[in-house]
């Protein structure tokens, strides 16, 4: 799992990738993407959120779920891979990030890839 | 099939009338210029094609149909009947009350009924579907903290089992949405207590819950919002599991919906129209959709109720369907409504223990008037899931059940009987239940692509969602 070396994870399943202290990349988690079946539209903007905000949706042939902000910052790219094919979320979860963060703050909840795989056990 | 403008051949007509003898001018202001684009067809054409159109779908005149929170309970034909009599049929709706008195009658007489099933003050049929009365539900509580000036009031709380449309109608309403988790399948109260305070608006509620459970706290839950200054609405769409034996308005809720379509055996399900009556305490009844019927000297009149939210529908709902479920009520008898929510139970419960040895339960308790299964262990064992299931039951004649709702289950099927299915059907449906469960853990049949035995087999629903086309041929 080399991929996942530096991935962070929410509990609301959305993982983190960070560039630097500030610069992110998230995207949805194999777990997630599993749990939600194949996704068909991803809703998201660039835009100022807090850790905790809803920052867009996930639609697949089951559900909608919301995504969550993972910290404070401000989103400033939207993948565009996502928006054409949102099936990639689905092939390869890590690979596809949903968004860039910048001017990122409040990210002490994040958890750690052991920490995450014992709280979707439960 | 070819649509009905495909068939269209020129000068084809089903009824070919005289020319007309008396000489006639219209102003041209009155005449349209283009020509109708409407099909001609001759009366067998007509009736082949409606005919050929009914074979495609499948109806609870066909068979057994499942639906979980949808109640697709048989309609009696005498429903039919008598919505066709002249005097409910061949009306207009700006009659002369006078010559109408009957069928105000009907309204009033409905009203009341309902009102008494439900535990209510007074009611309104104007909404024209679930949602919509849903929508005008919260319209109610919205207009009553706004008449009080507490317009801090902009939450409402649901729970993360409420039916989708919940949440929506919330929002539609201008309302922010507070979701609370359940624990072990109820909400919670510890979780209610978090969020209440002074900006909450009401809670919407359902119950028995999409979970075929019981609230069993809803007096203190009721009372914890009401204490915070909120209201309550109830969700009707579960209603037919509680009819005759507990009713709304004494589980301490103010406003509520009800589905004449589902409880009330009016069509439903691309049948329609439907009806989301309405239902409120006093205190409420001020606000309703105007205008409402009143009495007076032994007379029916419409009265245009100045404090009203205004109107949600044109004229007074679906009238057709208000005689049809006044129709029903009238049938059943008091006695007959607690019988019927009494079998929907009893149905539930017996399919629910029949196949619990096979299939896990999500929470597994004695169930209201359905249940939920929860296949994430079947779909690890076999590889099948909840759709795969749902798709092979249509191979054996049974319309699917809800599936993967509620959200807070994996792989849920949502299965709700109703009371108008015999115990032969019963037993039937959980011979099949039983047999698709072998057929999944022998590999004997592959279920990914159930159903064989259709017309138009498995459906390729991520394209049609992902890349959707939503216009016919070239037009």
């Amino acid at each position: 799992m080399d991929e996942l070396k530096n991935v962070l994870f929410t509990k609301t399943h959305e993982w983190v990738k960070f560039e630097d202290e500030t610069t992110a990349y998230i995207g949805l988690s194999d777990y997630a993407q599993s749990e939600m079946g194949d996704v068909v539209f991803v809703n998201l903007e660039e835009q100022e959120c807090e850790v905790g905000d809803t920052i867009g949706d996930a639609e697949s042939v089951k559900a909608v779920s919301d995504i969550y902000s993972p910290f404070t910052g401000e989103i400033v790219e939207i993948n565009e891979v996502i928006v054409d094919d949102p099936g990639a979320i689905n092939r390869d979860p890590y690979g596809t990030w949903l968004c860039k963060y910048i001017n990122i703050s409040d990210k002490e909840e994040l958890l750690s890839l052991e920490e995450y795989e014992e709280s979707i056990k439960e | 099939m070819k649509l009905i403008y495909e068939t269209s051949t020129k000068d084809h007509k089903a009824l070919k009338l005289p020319k007309c003898n008396i000489s006639y001018e219209l102003d041209s202001k009155y005449l349209r210029n283009e020509k109708l684009e409407l099909p001609e067809l001759s009366e067998v054409e007509i009736v082949r094609h409606y005919t050929a159109l009914s074979k495609e779908t499948y109806s609870v005149d066909d068979g057994f149909y499942p639906l979980g929170s949808c109640t697709m309970k048989y309609n009696p034909k005498l429903n039919e009947e008598v919505a066709s009599f002249e005097g409910f049929s061949d009306i207009h709706p700006l009659q002369d009350t006078k010559t109408v008195q009957g069928a105000l009658k009907v309204l009033d007489l409905t009203k009341k009924y309902i009102c008494t099933i439900t535990g209510m003050d007074d009611a309104s049929f104007q909404p024209a579907a679930g949602a919509h009365g849903e929508f005008t539900s919260l319209m109610l509580i919205k207009k009553y903290h706004d008449e009080r000036k507490d317009y801090k009031r902009k939450k409402i709380i649901i729970p993360d089992s409420a039916h989708g449309t919940n949440p929506a109608s919330a929002a539609m309403c201008g309302f922010d949405v507070l979701t609370i988790k359940s624990d072990n399948g109820i909400v919670s109260k510890e979780e209610l207590k978090k969020v209440l305070s002074d900006e909450i608006a009401g809670i919407m509620l359902t119950n028995p819950n999409t979970l075929g459970l019981y609230e069993k706290d809803i007096l203190e839950i009721t009372k914890l919002v009401h204490d915070a200054g909120g209201l309550a609405y109830y969700d009707g769409a579960n209603l037919n599991a509680i009819m005759g034996i507990s009713r709304p308005g004494e589980m301490g809720f103010d406003c509520l919906h009800l589905n004449l379509h589902k409880t009330f055996s009016t069509p439903h399900g691309g049948g329609g129209p439907g009806s989301g009556a309405i239902c409120c305490k006093s205190k409420l009844s001020k606000y309703l959709p105007k205008p409402v019927v009143l009495k007076k000297d032994d007379k029916y009149y419409f009265e245009e109720n100045k404090e009203s939210i205004g109107k949600v529908k044109d004229f007074y709902g679906n009238f057709g369907i208000v005689v049809r479920a006044l129709t029903y009520m009238l049938s059943l008898g008091n006695d007959g409504i607690k019988k019927t929510s009494e079998n929907a139970v009893l149905n539930a419960n017996y399919i629910m223990n029949n196949i619990k040895d096979l299939y896990d339960v999500a929470i597994d308790e004695v169930c209201m008037h359905e249940f939920v299964l929860d296949l994430t262990r079947f779909k690890k064992e076999t590889g099948f899931s909840a759709l795969d299931v749902s798709k092979r039951l249509i191979d054996y004649g049974i319309h699917p059940p809800t599936m993967y709702f509620p959200l807070i289950v994996h792989e849920a099927l949502m299965i709700e009987p109703t009371e108008t299915e015999s115990k032969n059907t019963l037993d039937e449906v959980i011979g099949i239940l039983r047999k698709v469960h072998e057929e999944a853990y022998s590999n004997s049949v592959d279920l990914h692509k159930a159903p064989m035995t259709t017309k138009y087999g498995r459906m390729d629903e991520i394209t049609a969602a992902r890349n959707p086309i939503l216009k016919y041929g070239d037009k």
